[in-house]
């Protein structure tokens, strides 16, 4: 039921996001709102075990939505922007040294690793190749491995990043 | 020009700057993991700029003309960029696996930690 609620409460949120500007009801026409909880319905009756599947409702809570707004423009901006400084440098000077390491990551839920491994691949010199499903570990591909960094086992996740730890927001966010 | 015009035409410029260093990369670098850092991270920073020139625009033309149709454009255009940057990192993901897992060796590595773990 729960699974239902929050399926059909995305699917008319979603809705109405994308229909906004079509009428005088607030930003809405009569027609757009009928049909809107229509198909947030059906949406809700057909798409409920694969949005909410691991039956876990976490992200329901009002503060770690709150934490998810300020991380995608806040911290993971800034990283995304060096990440892009250090991409243009290197396809000017070439200077790579490839390579793929094991990073420990100190997260044990599907979404942890999920956000995890999206926000690597899109931050400085990394990219996700594989999950241990195990250990939850990461293996990434990293454009530019530090000197002697190749011989180590394992690393951890919050050296990949430098200005901001990354890690700890995504386990206050998803855990 | 005003101010409002001089934002949308910065944010153009950054834009078409880091798609363009995306494509050169994706020329340049050796081979398809190295190819794949370029496109997914600058392609995604890039289109982000450009997809916030038109949200400012957009925003802007909403607030003088008072023309709700505006409102939809910059709506609509902050989706895309929020879609694209998400569909970017889980299908740069996809590939590079199917790469790893189909045998393709990262040319030029020092280290390959995933083939060693035989997963």
């Amino acid at each position: 039921m729960i699974a239902f609620l929050v399926t059909a409460g995305a699917a008319f949120l979603m809705y109405l996001i994308l229909t906004a500007g079509s009428g005088t009801i607030g930003f809405w026409s009569l027609s757009e709102l009928v049909m809107g909880v229509l198909l947030a319905i059906l949406t809700g009756l057909i798409a409920r075990n694969f949005l909410c599947r691991s039956k876990s409702f976490r992200l329901l809570d009002p503060r770690r939505l709150l934490l998810l707004l300020v991380y995608v423009p806040g911290p993971f901006f800034v990283e995304l922007t060096k990440a892009n400084l250090d991409v243009a440098y290197r396809v000017i000077t070439m200077k790579i040294r490839p390579g793929i390491v094991r990073v420990h990551s100190g997260l044990k839920t599907d979404l942890g690793i999920f956000m995890l491994a999206n926000s690597i691949t899109l931050t400085p010199g990394t990219l996700s190749v594989g999950i241990d499903e195990e250990t939850n570990d990461l293996f990434i591909h990293n454009i530019n491995i530090g000197e002697g960094d190749e011989k180590r086992e394992v690393i951890e996740s919050t050296e990949l990043f430098g200005l901001v730890n990354l890690p700890a927001w995504i386990r206050r966010i998803a855990e | 020009m005003t101010a409002v015009e001089i934002l949308i035409y910065a944010c153009l410029a950054i834009g078409v700057v880091f798609n363009t260093l995306g494509v050169i990369g994706l020329l340049r670098f050796p081979d398809l993991y190295t190819r794949m850092h370029a496109t997914t991270k600058a392609t995604t920073f890039g289109s982000i700029f450009t997809s916030l020139a038109v949200i400012v625009f957009g925003l802007s033309m909403f607030f003088s003309q008072n023309d709700s149709q505006y409102l939809t454009l910059a709506i609509h255009a902050f989706l895309a960029a929020a879609c694209l940057a998400f569909t970017n990192a889980v299908s740069a993901h996809a590939i590079a696996r199917a790469a790893h897992r189909s045998g393709i060796k990262p040319m030029l590595a020092v280290v390959d930690r995933l083939e060693e773990a035989k997963l």
